[in-house]
């Protein structure tokens, strides 16, 4: 098998009749940037059909009316197109609630991502960089932990939460976004990574405190995997919605995911107004912002995963 | 701070060693805060509900001890079995399409054979931006036979598509929607271990004359075992916890979904509709020990296969 396969690499270069320096350049290029197959890229295509064909349905439909959206082809514009009106129409909806839900949710992202990529920093950072008592507890208990069903913990947070009177409050929703295992995880690997320990040691001898070591000189190095973190924390709590769905009674506390869900389920209830069309155009302009985010920091969040994967 | 700052080169030493004698407590200052809020939402709830398991309250004279007789009586409700095996049946099925499919597009993207490869990554990705509240309302009304594609479809070519949304095929519905929203993520953990595979190994296997479906079996699937096993263990937790999809879908398919569809709609429905938090907080105990015991054997199978 491996004569024929070396042949068969030899053959086109024999071919062209190409000096044997330049064919072996030529082939190291090869190995680097292999022949683009059409065939791998139309079944792969596939996938990326199933992947974007349900927002393309997403985008088109919130174009229509509610009539249209009823009588016309689901893939295509309806008669009119509304996309204008809709987003008019959701945002005064009911006194302008989705406004108010937007604010939530964003209140909600910038303290609980925020707060949840802080200590993510700072906890990774430690097991990465030092050694104190306790650690490896601290690290079984934590790993230990990312197994436990969140809606186990569900019900016994809500009690408690219910007696210290935080239940339909903010910190209801923010508190439990502050803990983040997988971006403690992702911190661990990259600062043990990013972070030479001998820089920390030149530091030290330096005489710079731990707290100015750490702001001035392991921040910078640790930007792409605080971006990255900050990300999946904001993806997690923006689209959070068990959480709120139990903490939460009062609308006016409401993140967009939990509007959504309650604008549905209104054509449901007896004498409920159908607003299917600003249930599909308030979609859209949840989804929004995190694709917006996440094209725009391609460069970053990529190379952070990269390197969270180094370690196993 | 500014006292060292001051000071000459020898204290500097003498700082440096005494921070080396006990670096224990400035770790602690880093870590603590992590901590601290962690004990609030994971420790304290987690002991808190295993108090709750132990007791049942009473119509008369409130919470009584009863040891583990939630636990007897969750281990002979029908109701708990039946939603235990559906998601089960979720998980044999539902995981590794799902994953088989992300593997199989990392491998494509990785191979760099694709035309317009970053658009291919970025673009498959996309749908785990989209929160599952969207996902699924979104499917739901593509699913419709009114006027979703389905009914679309039915009156475009007069056939009889069966309603997704039908109690025989609700399960699958969920999971097409569970996929969909998750496929791009395990890619991309996927693809980032395949990005760091040492290029050396590729050259020594090149040299080998080693194709290309020898190459990703006998190099690129082992070395990213681990990236595999997290992928695995993340989606097992998560078809255990299955929720948001059926509760969203529930008012759109109010038939097809029961309140018990999975048990962790069991433990919502207890607690927030029935008041039966003790009960409740077994049910979430019970899946919550069967999770991390899976989770666990999975984990050990993993590593002993990298030995």
């Amino acid at each position: 098998m491996a004569t024929a396969e070396s042949v068969q690499a030899l053959r086109p270069a024999r071919r062209r009749g190409a000096p044997s320096g330049l064919r072996a350049s030529k082939k190291n290029h090869d190995a680097r940037a292999p022949r683009k197959s059409k065939t791998l890229t139309l079944v792969t295509a596939i996938v990326l059909v199933y992947a974007l064909l349900p927002l393309a349905w997403l985008v088109i439909n919130a174009t229509k009316t509610q009539p249209d959206l009823l009588g016309s082809f689901g893939l295509w514009f309806g008669d009119s197109f509304s996309l204008w009106d809709n987003i008019v129409a959701t945002v005064q909806y009911d006194d302008g609630i989705f406004l108010r839900w937007l604010g939530n949710t964003v209140l909600y992202v910038v303290l609980g991502a925020g707060g949840a990529t802080l200590l993510a920093v700072l906890g990774g950072y430690a097991l990465a960089k030092f050694r104190f008592p306790g650690k490896r507890w601290v690290f079984a208990v934590v790993i230990g932990a990312v197994a436990v069903p969140g809606t186990a913990l569900a019900v016994p947070t809500f009690l408690m939460f219910s007696k210290m009177g935080l239940t339909n409050t903010p910190w209801a929703v923010i508190i439990p976004s502050l803990i983040s295992p997988f971006g403690l995880y992702l911190m661990w690997t990259f600062a043990a990574e990013a972070i030479p320990t001998e820089l920390l040691e030149a530091a030290r001898v330096d005489g710079a405190s731990e707290l100015r070591t750490f702001v001035q000189i392991c921040l910078p190095l640790l930007a792409p995997g605080i971006v990255t973190v900050l990300l999946f924390t904001m993806v997690a709590t923006w689209n959070n919605y068990f959480l709120p769905l139990i903490m939460l009674k009062d609308p006016a506390w409401y993140p967009l995911t939990l509007g959504l869900n309650a604008w549905n389920a209104q054509a449901a209830t007896a004498g409920g107004e159908a607003i299917f069309n600003l249930v599909i155009t308030g979609s859209v302009l949840t989804i929004l912002p995190l694709i917006v985010a996440f094209l725009f920091l391609q460069r970053y969040w990529q190379s952070g995963l990269a390197a969270g994967s180094v370690k196993e | 701070m500014t006292e060292v700052a001051a000071a000459p080169v020898v204290p500097a030493t003498t700082t440096r060693t005494l921070r080396r004698s006990r670096p224990s407590w400035v770790g602690w200052g880093f870590i603590g805060p992590f901590m601290i809020v962690f004990a609030l939402v994971f420790l304290a709830p987690i002991a808190y509900s295993i108090y709750l398991s132990l007791f049942r309250k009473q119509l008369v004279g409130g919470n009584s001890f009863v040891g583990l007789e939630n636990f007897t009586t969750a281990l002979t409700d029908p109701k708990f079995w039946e939603s235990f095996e559906r998601v089960a049946l979720f998980l044999v099925v539902q995981v590794p399409i799902m994953l088989g499919i992300a593997l199989l597009v990392a491998l494509a993207l990785d191979s760099g054979r694709l035309y317009g490869r970053n658009f291919f990554r970025i673009s498959i990705f996309l749908p785990y931006a989209v929160p599952a509240v969207v996902a699924t309302l979104m499917w739901g009304f593509m699913y419709g036979t009114r006027f979703g594609l389905i009914g679309n479809i039915n009156d475009a070519f007069g056939t009889s598509l069966p309603n997704p949304l039908s109690p025989d095929l609700v399960l699958a519905s969920i999971g097409n929607i569970v996929t969909w929203e998750f496929v791009g993520y395990n890619m991309l953990i996927f693809y980032s271990a395949l990005r760091v595979v040492p290029a050396t190994l590729y050259e020594a296997a090149e040299i080998d004359g080693a194709g290309q479906w020898r190459v990703i079996r006998a190099i690129k699937l082992p070395a990213i075992r681990g990236a595999l096993v997290i992928a695995t263990i993340f989606s097992i937790i998560g078809s255990f916890q299955l929720f948001n999809e059926p509760s969203i879908l529930k008012s759109l398919a109010p038939n097809a979904i029961t309140t018990y569809f999975t048990p962790n709609l069991y433990a919502y429905s207890l607690s927030f509709s029935g008041q039966q938090y003790n009960y409740s907080a077994t049910v979430a105990i019970i899946m919550g020990l069967i999770t991390m015991v899976i989770a666990y054997v999975v984990q050990l199978r993993g590593m002993r296969k990298e030995a």
